[in-house]
């Protein structure tokens, strides 16, 4: 009995020992496995330095699995993080559901004012910030100037979807494996459904309308679909079901794309000859439009927030705000050059003159977010104020599982008339949970 | 104190384990298929009575998962039964090479299942990059978008892939003791090779089978990783069986109450085939 008494006792210090003695805070932060995140975690030991009473650990995760982590722990208050990694998506619904803290005492130098608007506002519920901004992108025509040249064709400066269809055909050279369009086909919210609703809202459509009625299975959709269906079936790549952002990035960096219409954080890795293999002879143009020229496009953002969750609110909102800084920006410009500054979230990142250097089409970005969500005509006839997905809770699931309607599409099991009517049904379903029709 | 107190004394610790580790899950199941629980919407709570299993029996998702499942079971078990017999009857003969073929053979059991469905994804079955794909276009054909115009053969053949070791293996050993002077005696009464397969060889292997059939379906009703790293079950939802369904409910649309309803009746569904094979496993050993 005595041995047992003492093995207990040993067992217990040493779980216990673990937990060190001084009176330093560990924080738990959760984050995705992009390029730019991974950079933040790489940096981070210069801000243990600048604060030695705190110490950071990081879980760093692919998108999926990182939204079902995080929500699981915030929805259910389990406090197992102290800063989360969230989209535009979420920052407004958590916020409402007070599952966030709100942003509040930044200091003079932060520069709230720097925050590029369309940014900010995304992550602004009532007029309290929720959330931080990271990094931020909207989407871009991204085409090969080779093919272009060799076929003889040009890119218009302001591209429309039926330019678009045309050149894809006329680019399209399967000898040759090189097909004339990419576009996502993977289904998911934030991956086909993501290019499906740009494509949806510039043909004039929209999720819901001003009284937050399904209205999936009107012409506008019909004519959207038809065309993205009819699209990727003729001039896209071959089991184009199975291609989210990644996919897409190799076959466009391999040479197996003419056009990909995509977000623009991709750019940075185009234009660089180490991931991409057609670095030189790539350009870019506008997203395509059609019947709604004012319509939203695509503005997504990865933002640090606190929940309300955690035990360390304070040493959590001083990491999140380091780490959306102008230092940190300085910071990552000084150690791993400008072109890998995380974008779209400051003014004053695209003020700089060596940013403009680095990245020829940091202008242009800078455009592309500033446009993405237009104040008027665009917005006025859908009931949300986001672009390429609806800040509701039941849009992951709605999108997904319209993703997965309309991918059938594509491999030829269902026509464009009755995935519509399947999409309507289920967004009639989703819209009648309580907390979605606001 | 009775020996038999004191019996019970030592085991009663095993016996809560045992429960705490099984029926405290299931009884939490069964409380939260009767909630409405959903994490984004806190706005709906307390208690759903039987509106979770209606809505899940109500969606077509759910039917289809089900075929699904018992389709990819069955397939599967039919492919790596009958080619495992074939391998398990070749590597029973000698050849030179032998050991390291069955040793080639048995590899795939080893990889993960997210691997080998990687490598199946990416290096074999892409249309662009895949094997398959190219040795298509060299012979002049066109390749073929394996997991979008034909998903569930794609993962039968991947699954089949990675359980044709185990059931070769079980069924090799089950050969192996089978008695060599039985085959003699058949064929000195003239029974010609086939005979002597058809009556002797398979049904000594009988019981084997039957051990093949319940450890593959006790797996096979749960596969997962598969699924998730190559079609997500889709297109629609042409290869979302039973487990992914629920996934989805739980982790995708963290609707947990829902997600538990179709726990329950995953639970339901194994007990009744594990029901089905139990009864046949014990005549089998009988006999």
């Amino acid at each position: 009995m005595r041995m047992l008494e003492g093995f207990l006792l040993l067992a217990l210090t040493v779980l216990s020992g673990c937990g060190s003695n001084d009176s330093s805070t560990t924080l738990s932060i959760a984050t995705v496995n992009n390029g730019d995140m991974i950079a933040m975690k790489k940096l981070a030991p210069e801000f243990e330095r600048q604060h030695p009473d705190i110490r950071l650990k990081w879980v760093v995760l692919e998108e999926n699995v990182l939204r079902q982590r995080v929500t699981t722990d915030v929805a259910t208050g389990a406090g197992q993080f102290d800063v989360v990694t969230i989209g535009n998506y979420e920052a407004p619904i958590w916020a409402k559901q007070k599952w966030l803290r709100p942003i509040t005492g930044l200091p003079a130098e932060y520069e709230a004012g720097d925050l590029l608007e369309p940014v900010r506002n995304a992550v602004t519920y009532q007029g309290q910030i929720f959330a931080l901004p990271f990094y931020a992108e909207s989407a871009m025509t991204y085409y090969r100037t080779d093919l272009f040249a060799k076929a003889g064709l040009q890119m218009p400066a302001h591209p429309t979807y039926a330019q678009i269809a045309e050149l894809a055909h006329r680019l399209t050279d399967r000898p040759n494996q090189v097909c004339g369009i990419c576009l996502r086909g993977k289904p998911g919210w934030g991956e086909n459904i993501a290019s499906i609703t740009s494509i949806v809202h510039a043909f004039g459509g929209r999720w819901f309308d001003m009284q937050w009625h399904a209205a999936l299975n009107t012409p506008q959709w019909h004519r959207a679909i038809t065309y993205y269906s009819e699209l990727l079936k003729t001039d896209g790549p071959p089991g184009a079901t199975s291609n989210g952002f990644n996919e897409n990035l190799a076959l466009f960096a391999s040479g197996h794309c003419a056009m990909w219409i995509d977000s623009t954080v991709a750019a940075t890795l185009l234009y660089s000859s180490v991931h991409s293999n057609v670095a030189g002879k790539i350009s870019y143009a506008p997203m395509p439009t059609d019947q709604d020229a004012a319509a939203p496009t695509w503005l997504w953002s990865w933002n640090l927030a606190v929940p309300a969750s955690s035990k360390h609110v304070e040493a959590a909102m001083e990491f999140a705000t380091w780490a959306t800084s102008r230092t940190y920006i300085g910071l990552v410009a000084k150690t791993q050059g400008w072109l890998a500054v995380p974008p779209g979230t400051r003014q004053s990142t695209y003020d700089s003159a060596e940013y403009r250097n680095a990245a020829p089409f940091a202008e242009f970005v800078h455009n592309a977010i500033n446009t993405a969500i237009p104040r008027d005509s665009g917005t006025a006839t859908r009931p949300y104020n986001s672009a390429e997905f609806v800040a509701i809770p039941a849009f992951q699931g709605l999108g997904t599982q319209v993703g997965q309607i309309v991918a059938a599409t594509l491999t030829g099991q269902s026509s464009v008339d009755t995935a519509l009517k399947e999409a309507q049904t289920a967004a009639e379903h989703a819209i009648l949970q309580p907390g979605n029709a606001q | 104190m009775t020996s038999r107190h004191r019996a019970s004394l030592l085991w009663t610790p095993a016996v809560i384990l045992l429960a705490a580790g099984s029926i405290i899950p299931l009884l939490m199941t069964l409380w939260f298929s009767a909630q409405h629980y959903n994490l984004v919407t806190p706005d709906l709570t307390g208690f759903a009575g039987f509106e979770n299993y209606r809505l899940l029996i109500g969606d077509p998702a759910f039917w289809a998962s089900l075929r699904n499942t018992l389709v990819l079971v069955g397939s599967v078990l039919l492919v790596t039964i009958v080619l495992g017999v074939a391998l398990a009857v070749l590597f029973n003969q000698d050849f030179p090479g032998r050991n390291i073929t069955r040793l080639l053979v048995i590899a795939p059991f080893f990889i993960m299942p997210t691997v080998s469905a990687l490598i199946w994804k990416n290096l074999l079955m892409h249309p662009v990059y895949g094997v398959f794909g190219i040795v298509a276009r060299d012979l002049g054909g066109t390749a073929v978008d394996w997991f979008a115009d034909h998903p569930m053969v794609s993962l039968i053949m991947i699954l089949s892939w990675e359980w044709l070791p185990f059931s070769s293996l079980i069924l090799l050993t089950a050969l192996q003791s089978l008695d060599q002077e039985q085959l003699e005696a058949a064929r000195m009464d003239g029974a010609g090779a086939m005979a002597r397969f058809v009556w002797i060889t398979l049904p000594h292997l009988r019981r084997a089978v039957s051990v093949v059939i319940m450890m593959e379906t006790i797996f096979l009703l749960a596969v997962f990783a598969e699924i998730f790293v190559t079609t997500s079950g889709g297109p629609g939802t042409a290869t979302t069986n039973l487990a992914y369904l629920i996934y989805g409910r739980a982790l995708l649309q963290f609707d947990i109450g829902g997600a538990a309803a179709g726990g329950v009746i995953a639970i339901i569904l194994a007990n009744i085939v594990a029901a089905l094979l139990a009864r046949t496993m014990a005549t089998q050993l009988e006999a």
